[in-house]
């Protein structure tokens, strides 16, 4: 069995069918980035994914057990903005993840318990390279440096899955690279199973082992609502490899939104 | 030249410009009172500053023969308890009814409507209901209070709790927090420098309820006193008992946002200084 497999699953809200005949699996340790003109519903999976929202007709069963409906401990997410405690440094930040699971009454932790939490937040802030800014309120960070803690965060967690929407849209060019060494890295050292939103198509090649690209496969131009998107594409990727066809795909895909 | 909006006011000019109206107001007070002592020495409307300072002289810093007391502090205190403990007790319940309503949608689905239909009712109108149910001690006054500001304290909090970024909620879901940790780890600490700030723009409201309710039933208090001496249009004591008031109350309102940028610097990062 897979460790993700998603069985004949539909969204709609309302009239609005946004996805439809959805059925992959994944397994563990790979990278999925998911790609698709704005509105084509990679959003709404991801979130589904995430337990935010249900799906109208079919399942998810992650390790063969249905996900829960409500974000919880198992998957872990990093948003493109305000996935951080405003009023927490990056000690603190990183920290409280573990108190609310070690102090589920009082939620502050103290002693030889709060200790082996620091020590552990801070291997993670190591290793996101955020330990200069141990001290500094999210206020005081950069945008890559916010993103860098939010990761730290969901690491704290050991998630069965990291789920990345649109985490690196906000950021200078120049920081985005470096945050996809980091991420890749990180990927690797510890094994995760990640699900990647992203608009820009390029990183979602330079990224992922795999890449889905959504789009509507049945079109009705007078009813632009009646049919969903699926996925279109469902490519293994050799990571950080660029080979001649990988630009043939991306060029095929970029003329096929502007044709909308 | 600049334009007339991007000229900035040197140091010294701005504590010049912040001084002239308060110099203004006093030198013509001080202009009308001479004008009218000096055609009727005996003219209670605008007394002189003399006169002001022998009334302070006489509330604040002689013992009343009869009890012992000195009137204007005894005022203060007692309007000061009523206001602090009306105000107290608001800025509790609605910091609690708002992270209900703003957290949960159960709670809000039950509460958030009631809570601003009741927002609405004049507490001015249910003032003799209060002295009615509850008496014409202390009670009623600082109800007054409560009813009159907790309310609105209520519905700003829990649409401060609502703006709170949805994605911190779930990332602290994410993170295993549970609805408790959520509401004291996530959501208590960012709510409360809006609770003080809420506080500080309902204390005008609460002022108006308190000396509403003193004057029309009190023993003490400086709604009370305004309004006693007021049969003998005594100006020299009303003056001072104001000018009194408001520095209170801008005391408050100081403090209170001094204590907000003591306890909470993450939350004013960036305003305007």
């Amino acid at each position: 069995m897979s460790f993700l497999t998603i069985n004949n699953l539909w969204k709609s809200y309302g009239d609005v069918q946004v996805l439809e005949r959805i059925n992959l699996s994944v397994e563990q340790g790979e990278f999925v980035s998911m790609v698709g003109a704005s509105g084509c519903g990679k959003s709404t999976f991801l979130n589904m994914l995430l337990g935010k929202e249900q799906a109208t007709r079919g399942q998810i069963l992650l390790e063969g057990n249905m996900l829960k409906q409500e974000p919880d401990e198992e998957r872990g997410i990093v948003f493109q903005r305000y996935s951080v405690f405003p009023h927490l440094n990056v000690l603190q930040n990183v920290m409280i993840a573990d108190e609310f699971t070690e102090a589920k009454i009082l939620g502050w932790v103290l002693g030889s318990k709060r200790k082996l939490i620091k020590e552990k937040a801070l291997a993670f802030i190591d290793a996101v390279g955020l330990t200069p800014a141990l001290k500094k309120y999210p206020h005081e960070l950069s945008g890559g440096m916010q993103q860098r803690l939010a990761i730290a965060q969901a690491l704290m967690k050991a998630p069965k899955i990291l789920l990345l929407d649109e985490p690196f849209g906000a950021l200078d060019p120049g920081i985005r690279a470096d945050m996809h060494q980091l991420i890749r890295d990180i990927w690797k050292k510890n094994k995760l199973t990640i699900f990647m939103v992203t608009h820009d198509i390029k990183e979602g090649f330079e990224l992922g082992s795999r890449l889905w690209v959504f789009d509507k496969v049945r079109h009705d131009p007078h009813a632009p609502n009646m049919y969903g998107a699926r996925v279109t594409y469902d490519l293994a990727l050799n990571t950080g490899g660029q080979s001649a066809d990988i630009n043939n795909i991306v060029a095929e895909i970029n003329q096929h939104e502007k044709n909308k | 030249m600049k334009r007339l909006m991007n000229i900035e006011p040197s140091p010294v000019v701005k504590v010049f410009l912040t001084m002239l109206p308060f110099v203004i107001a006093v030198v013509v007070y001080w202009l009308a009172s001479e004008a009218r002592l000096s055609e009727n020495p005996n003219d209670k409307l605008l007394p002189s500053f003399t006169q002001i300072a022998a009334a302070v002289e006489r509330y604040a810093f002689v013992e009343n023969k009869r009890t012992g007391e000195y009137l204007f502090w005894q005022d203060s205190a007692a309007s000061l308890w009523r206001i602090g403990l009306g105000i107290g007790i608001s800025a509790c319940v609605g910091l609690v009814v708002g992270m209900l309503n703003g957290l949960l949608p159960m709670v809000r689905a039950g509460l958030s409507p009631f809570i601003t239909i009741l927002s609405l009712i004049p507490p001015m109108a249910i003032l003799p209901i209060l002295f009615i149910t509850f008496g014409l001690d202390e009670l009623a006054k600082v109800m007054l209070i409560i009813i009159g500001t907790a309310p609105v304290i209520m519905r700003d909090m829990q649409s401060q709790v609502t703006q709170l970024p949805r994605e911190q909620l779930i990332k602290a879901q994410t993170l295993g927090a549970s609805t408790w940790l959520v509401a004291i780890r996530v959501v208590l600490p960012q709510i409360l420098p809006r609770l003080l700030a809420s506080v500080r723009l309902t204390l005008g409201a609460a002022w108006l309820f308190l000396i509403a309710a003193e004057a029309i039933a009190a023993q003490e208090g400086l709604g009370y006193r305004i309004f006693l001496v007021r049969r003998y249009m005594s100006m020299d004591v009303i003056l001072p008992y104001v000018i009194w008031i408001t520095s209170l109350a801008f005391a408050m309102d100081f403090s209170l946002k001094k204590l907000s940028m003591l306890c909470f610097p993450w939350f004013h990062q960036g305003e305007a200084k």
